[in-house]
């Protein structure tokens, strides 16, 4: 019988946690965790070293060329690998599900959202900008890798198929550099409104609480 | 019938830990449209159109950034700019007393050249389009400089020579050329681009200009002229490149040549 010093009897029962981080670990699974985490490194990696490889003054810097170039290329070729590897955990997949299924509730959301309405918004496990970001992102890893490989691999294609998908890399990337960047200054303005709420416990559920609505349709 | 859990946040700590789904969750989000598997179709289709648009979207790119006064298509993915590759990490400035280029090999005087040296050679101008076999390709630049063929008839270059060997003070770039290609008069040892002395980003104080070739062959920071017998691939053509790189004829593209 374990006892807490001071007390006289032994303690009753364990100190509960507090329930923010009891939401927090379990909203993901170890792989999914790991997944994300490895292709949040492939993916920074990558647009840094197209930032060296583009942008001129980056390029004087760091110079280089073929290693940049190498881990550019096998940055790029790597991205997918985590989430297809993760495909095997039964968690990520549900997840992937609920990202792929939009309900009369994302456009709800949507809808407030593109109002700028600062009243909670309705949401299941994701909001719909979660889910569109996801979809989005996956899309544009799958064009660049197809576009890379048309780039890297020269005898691929013809010359004129090599040069749009040149433009095509090249645009999108721009694209892609903007949109991880919003994803990660979401992610972090998120964090910090959590880490402010657990200052105010009253305050801690209102982020989540438009979770229960229910369309009437 | 979904029991539904009175508040919001009870479930979370179950919800998916090992992969089960609760309840609500499915009826909550993976019932409904597959919009995510139609936003990544889209993004697929809308990548091959773009491909496809490419050659029209991209002049319209060039023609707006040509009007651009701001500066700000410089950062875009525009075009018809000078792009800067080094393969080293740094590269070393050379200016008036330090920069040496130095003629060798199979040759009967060999020697070297101080950048007054050079100036004081017979000076060439060229204009023509620089085309990179990236793609990017940069409209009637000038290059200045003193012919090569020039500096090889200097040096005296014996008959069993075939090829000319090119070095760089960055320490590792490295290009050839066959001697009858050496020889054309559009192969000059540019010591001016664009009307100004070459500046180290382009590979100043001295490199190499090869107009009719990809823009590789134009080796940057030029410290060797080395005569060999037969032509050794440089540091591109190690890697894939073709050691003859007339543009619109090589490396597999059709480009407008530049000469």
């Amino acid at each position: 019988m374990t006892s807490t010093p001071g007390s006289a009897v032994p303690t009753a029962a364990t100190t509960p946690r507090p329930p923010e981080q009891a939401v927090r670990e379990g909203r993901f699974s170890p792989a999914e965790r790991w997944a994300h985490g490895a292709t949040a490194a492939l993916m920074l990696l990558c647009i840094a070293s197209a930032a060296c490889l583009y942008i001129p003054a980056l390029a004087q810097l760091v110079g280089r060329r073929a290693l940049v170039v190498t881990v550019h290329e096998w940055t790029g070729l790597l991205l997918p690998v985590p989430l297809l590897a993760a495909l095997a955990s039964r968690a990520l997949r549900a997840d992937l599900r609920r990202l792929d299924r939009f309900g009369p509730h994302d456009r709800h959301w949507l809808r407030a959202a593109l109002r700028r309405e600062r009243r909670p918004r309705p949401q299941g496990k994701f909001n719909a900008g979660q889910k569109l970001y996801a979809a989005w992102i996956a899309g544009a890893v799958l064009v660049m890798l197809g576009t890379g490989l048309l780039m890297w691999f020269t005898g691929l294609a013809p010359l004129a198929v090599r040069t749009g998908a040149t433009f095509v890399h090249d645009w999108l990337a721009l694209a892609v550099a903007i949109v991880v960047a919003g994803h990660i200054g979401m992610a972090l303005s998120m964090w910090s409104q959590r880490s402010a709420m657990r200052q105010y416990p009253e305050m801690r559920q209102l982020p989540e609480s438009g979770r229960d609505f229910k369309d009437p349709a | 019938m979904n029991p539904t859990p009175p508040d919001g946040v009870r479930d979370r700590s179950d919800d998916v830990r090992d992969g089960s789904e609760d309840v609500r969750d499915r009826s909550d989000d993976a019932s409904g449209a597959p919009v995510g598997r139609r936003v990544v179709l889209g993004m697929l289709g809308l990548g091959a159109a773009g491909v496809a648009a490419a050659p029209l979207l991209q002049r319209g790119v060039e023609a707006l950034a040509r009007q651009d006064p701001t500066g700000l298509t410089d950062v875009l993915p525009a075009g018809g700019t000078f792009r800067y590759y080094s393969v080293t990490a740094s590269v070393p400035s050379k200016n008036d007393r330090t920069y040496r280029l130095r003629v060798d090999g199979l040759v009967d005087r060999p020697s070297t050249y101080t950048l007054a040296g050079l100036r004081a050679e017979p000076q060439t101008r060229i204009v023509r389009d620089v085309q990179c076999v990236t793609g990017w390709r940069v409209p009637e630049t000038p290059f200045e400089g003193v012919r090569l063929s020039r500096l090889l008839d200097a040096a005296g270059v014996r008959p069993e020579a075939r090829a000319v060997r090119f070095t760089c003070f960055d320490g590792a770039y490295s290009e050839s050329l066959t001697l009858e290609q050496a020889r054309r008069d559009d192969v000059l040892v540019a010591l001016r681009m664009q009307d100004k002395p070459v500046s180290h980003e382009h590979g100043g104080p001295v490199r190499l200009y090869v107009a009719p070739m990809y823009f590789y062959k134009s080796a940057k920071w030029l410290s060797g002229i080395t005569v060999t017998e037969d032509v050794r691939p440089g540091y591109w053509e190690e890697r894939g490149y073709d050691v003859d790189a007339w543009v619109g004829r090589s490396n597999g593209r059709d480009d407008a040549p530049t000469t």
